[in-house]
């Protein structure tokens, strides 16, 4: 057994118990230092993962593997990790003495979701996604003192629960049709001669449990009450990684387990994606408040990426990676604009970002960036995204949905305009003082505003890299 | 002549220039002023350049640039022009260094407004000089955001309404256009149907023989996608509200070049590449060509606002570019792609004017004015210009594009012609009574002292009128550029004959 295929998963438990140990010694004035140690120790991830990112196992009895695909998932959780820890640097201040344990959460839910994109067995893959989970309920109901994020915690709790029940009572079937809990045995039995039925009725509950960590309707209720009510780091944290974890597993299970069950499945993610978009974007429109609205376009984004899961190849699943990169920095972008103004404006309603322009143009202008890229307009990265995916689908004679996806894609451009007019065409209401951001935000806010036009204008280096690394 | 690089030139100015800009203090309005003004002498002078360096007598793309981009997928940053594409970058370079003296005053934030407008700009010359179809369809969408941010800012008249209208239908065009564009990527990468790699690449497409039965419906997809952006009839509703809610400079763009866009990308896309799926449809567009031209000129007869007019009748000017299209011969086809420049050059003209009165007095309505000739000598006489050039007068250039439609119109579908060769008597009425209106009758004491144009007003409608006048007394060399940069599209066109949907 090669160890060095978990370096990484052993990197960020060594992270999360060094964070446990500063903050412990730390005196309570000083609980900074687990923020600084927390972004030093995800930044040397990100350098090892890229450095030192292990053999590709397979590990323990082929129960884990490290391969091209798994390490690039891997990598898109650090950089997730990294930048939410940067833009929570100020933003955790608010916690004083439990500072530190917001960066430990971080971290072990990071050892979780490389677990999921790791894992080859249906069991690992259970307790990697608990493991990512029970964390990040926590961190949702951080801000113990206010009612909404409590109640999102509580929600969050009972719903995750609820879809792990489901995911469970799928992999029972899967056990008993197949006697493993590895892809691969269950895969034999569908090519083979076996009960197919009973595995085809728990693949199916699968999807469903992992439909639910990646918010496709009609298993995205959970999102927009817990996207609003969670601190808005936590919230970027949950839309950006979590949502990746949960279509790294896809990725992997899709091809190999579910796809071969048989077209009816396939047919299942179609209609997933699909009503994802049209739903995702539909109720993004009469919303008034910016988390609630990120949270549905986050709904509908997951619509379009499991479009490149749907068309089960390779190139499929590089294009759901080169989305997912965009995504991720975009919402970065659109999240850490969101906690700068809500920290100077106490507020996330829209009306409340009115003369944001104004006030600052640089905030304004990596805001509109972000949702540029997210509605899909060049030269923003969203726009190159879209093609990768779509193309992916054209090539399966599919034009229904590249169709539909590009309607909904203009119903979106609806709400991010609205948006950007509050920003640009609006006067401020009251206050028309420009402001200042801290240094380490502005750092966040460009880095994902430069990132997001960079993977948009030169989208060839980046998409090569992934398809070298998919294989 | 490559060694020259004056595409990227053409192109990189504005771009240079609205990013040079961002770091300008807002208050520092004369140099904001020279940045715009200088990125539009140098994209004027490149493009003037190039139009004297093009050879009529060598065939396809001239002044080629590649830069690879996206080599996996096919996909290039490739620039180059013909002698279709490079008369409407120089439409674009022209009206952009009018647009910039037409907001020479402008006092509300000068700088985003500039910032925007190049970026705008920007966008307009990429999708002319672009010869890789994804590349093209990129500049387009480039060209969104800043426009919407434009009228809902600086415009006028339910300005918010006009800007999200505009924006929600041409993008709900280009989505449909996009849908179009991945079918093509998918059969050209077919290796049974295609050549078994994708390519977006416009030399490379010609290779490909498109099945009929696709070319009818992919055709169908960029002339609806498109269409919405010239505008055809009955998908025109964004076009009057966005035109006349838009900034003076904005609305010149707009009806200059903006809807050139759409033409451009059928003639070159859709008649290039699916010339049977062109004659198929054919007959439907030279029928609502003609409602274009006919109906549109008579709801500009009853508009009480002069932009409205003008705005209106910019559509049913577009009608004879489609109308063009429609009967697809090579006198049409050049009739329509020269009307395009005209139009331009013509609607930006017009625009500016109206913008004039507008500036001076608030008001656009045509029964508040009256005897205005007798306070602004000059606008009068420049009106009358545009005017006379809107209804097609001999002499002024736009006559020459619009005989030449009729007659290659003549040939393919003569009773849907002289119905809408009729449209030039309704353009007079509208016209010469909008003018009369407007100019003459009994002068109103409440304009007294209105100013008459002076100093960097004149730059524009000078340099508009001028181009107007000469090109309508020697309009040849430019015909005969543009005959020959449709020759190869018409030379596919001859081969597929008539037939269609009717």
């Amino acid at each position: 057994m090669d160890f060095s295929t978990l370096n990484l998963e052993i990197g960020a438990a060594v992270l999360g118990i060094l964070l446990l140990a500063a903050s412990l010694l730390l005196p309570a004035k000083k609980k900074g230092g687990t923020a600084v140690l927390a972004a030093i120790g995800f930044g040397a991830l990100l350098v090892m993962s890229f450095a030192a990112p292990g053999g590709p196992g397979p590990f323990f009895k082929g129960q884990y593997v490290n391969d091209g695909t798994a390490l690039l998932f891997k990598q898109i959780f650090i950089l997730g990790a990294f930048l939410v820890t940067l833009m929570a640097f100020r933003f955790s201040k608010r916690f004083e003495d439990m500072r530190g344990e917001f960066f430990i959460l971080m971290a072990f839910s990071l050892v979780g979701m490389m677990g999921m994109a790791g894992a080859t067995d249906f069991l690992t893959l259970y307790i990697a996604l608990e493991l990512m989970s029970l964390p990040l309920v926590v961190l949702t109901a951080f801000e113990k003192k206010a009612e909404r994020s409590t109640e999102a915690g509580v929600k969050y709790v009972l719903l995750s629960a609820m879809s792990s029940a489901i995911l469970l009572f799928g992999l029972s079937f899967l056990y008993g049709a197949a006697g493993s809990f590895s892809y691969q045995d269950v895969a034999a039995v569908l090519t083979g001669s076996g009960i197919k039925g009973f595995a085809v009725f728990g693949g199916i509950f699968v999807l469903a449990g992992l439909s639910f960590k990646i918010a496709a309707v009609p298993f995205h209720m959970w999102s927009p009450d817990i996207y609003e009510g969670a601190p808005a780091p936590v919230t970027a944290f949950l839309a950006v990684a979590s949502k990746a974890a949960g279509f790294a597993a896809l990725a992997r299970i899709f091809p190999l387990v579910l796809a071969p069950m048989g077209p009816g499945v396939s047919v299942l993610v179609v209609l997933l994606a699909s009503m994802s978009m049209v739903v995702g974007n539909l109720s993004a429109i009469p919303q008034t408040n910016i988390k609630r609205l990120l949270a549905y376009s986050s709904i509908a984004h997951a619509g379009y990426m499991l479009l490149g899961v749907f068309v089960a190849t390779k190139a499929g699943t590089a294009a759901v990676v080169y989305y997912l990169l965009l995504y991720l920095v975009a919402n970065v972008g659109a999240f850490t604009a969101v906690t700068a103004w809500s920290d100077i404006s106490g507020s996330d309603e829209i009306s409340s970002f009115k003369g944001m322009w104004k006030r600052s143009p640089f905030l304004g202008a990596v805001f509109i960036v972000s949702l540029l890229s997210l509605a899909g307009i060049p030269p923003a990265a969203g726009f190159i995204g879209k093609f990768f995916l779509l193309v992916e689908v054209a090539k399966q004679g599919s034009l229904w949905l590249v169709a539909l996806a590009m309607a909904m894609s203009v119903v979106s451009l609806y709400y991010y305009v609205s948006v950007i007019k509050a920003l640009v065409a609006d006067a401020p209401e009251g206050d028309d003082s420009s402001v200042t951001i801290s240094p380490l935000l502005k750092v966040v806010l460009l880095a994902s505003a430069v990132a997001t036009v960079l993977l948009g204008v030169l989208p060839g280096p980046v998409m090569d890299f992934i398809k070298a690394a998919i294989g | 002549m490559n060694g020259l690089h004056l595409l990227p030139g053409i192109i990189i100015a504005p771009f240079a220039a609205a990013l040079i800009m961002l770091f300008v203090p807002a208050t520092a309005r004369n140099l904001i002023r020279g940045l715009a003004l200088a990125a539009a002498t140098v994209s004027l002078t490149l493009a003037t350049f190039a139009m004297f360096l093009y050879d009529n007598g060598t065939k396809g793309l001239q002044f080629v640039e590649s830069v690879g981009w996206l080599k996996s997928y096919g996909i290039s940053l490739d620039l180059g022009v013909d002698g279709l594409s490079l008369p409407l970058v120089l439409l674009t370079s022209i009206i952009f260094f009018a647009g910039v003296f037409v907001s020479w005053k402008l006092e509300n934030r000068p700088k985003e407004f500039f910032v925007y407008t190049l970026l705008l700009v920007g966008g307009v010359f990429g999708v002319f000089m672009s010869t890789d179809l994804l590349v093209l369809f990129m500049f387009i969408e480039v060209a969104v955001i800043p426009k919407y941010v434009l009228i809902s800012v600086w415009g006028s008249t339910r300005k918010e309404y006009a800007a999200m209208k505009y924006t929600l239908y041409l993008l709900a065009g280009s989505a449909l256009a996009f849908v179009g564009l991945f079918a093509i990527y998918a059969y050209v990468q077919n290796p049974q149907l295609g050549l078994g790699y994708g390519t977006f690449s416009l030399a490379e497409l010609q290779k490909v023989n498109f099945d009929p039965e696709f070319q009818k419906w992919a055709f169908l997809a960029l002339l609806v996608g498109f269409g919405v952006l010239v505008p055809i009839f009955p998908l025109h509703r964004w076009t009057p509200d966005g035109h006349s809610a838009a900034p003076t400079t904005i609305s010149m763009l707009l009806a200059g070049v903006i809807m050139k866009l759409g033409g451009y990308a059928i003639i070159r896309v859709g008649l290039g590449y699916f010339p049977e799926g062109a004659a198929y449809w054919a007959p439907l567009i030279a029928v609502l060509a003609t409602i274009n031209v006919i109906y549109i000129a008579f709801v500009a007869l009853v508009q009480k606002d002069m932009k409205f007019v003008v705005a209106n009748s910019s559509i049913s000017h577009m009608g004879f570019v489609l109308l063009g299209i429609a009967s697809m011969n090579a006198v049409s086809v050049s009739g329509a792609a020269a009307q395009m420049f005209a139009h331009g050059i013509m609607a930006a003209l017009f625009f500016a004017l109206v913008g004039q009165v507008y500036d001076k007095a608030h008001t656009r309505m045509i029964a508040d004015f009256g005897g205005l000739a007798k306070y602004m000598p000059r606008t009068s006489a420049a009106f009358l210009v545009v005017g006379l050039a809107s209804l097609g007068l001999p002499g002024l250039f736009n006559f020459v594009p619009e005989f030449t439609v009729f007659l290659g119109g003549m040939q393919r579908f003569p009773i849907l012609t002289v119905i809408s060769i009729f449209s030039v008597v309704v353009t007079a009425i509208y016209v010469l009574w909008v003018y009369q209106r407007v100019f003459f009758g009994p002068a109103n004491p409440r304009w007294e002292g209105l100013s008459d144009m002076k100093g960097v007003e004149i730059v524009p409608v000078v340099l508009l009128g001028g181009i107007l006048l000469v090109l309508g007394i020697m309009p040849g060399g430019f015909m005969n550029m543009v005959s020959g940069g449709i020759a190869p599209i018409v030379q596919r066109l001859a081969a597929v004959g008539t037939g269609g949907i009717f």
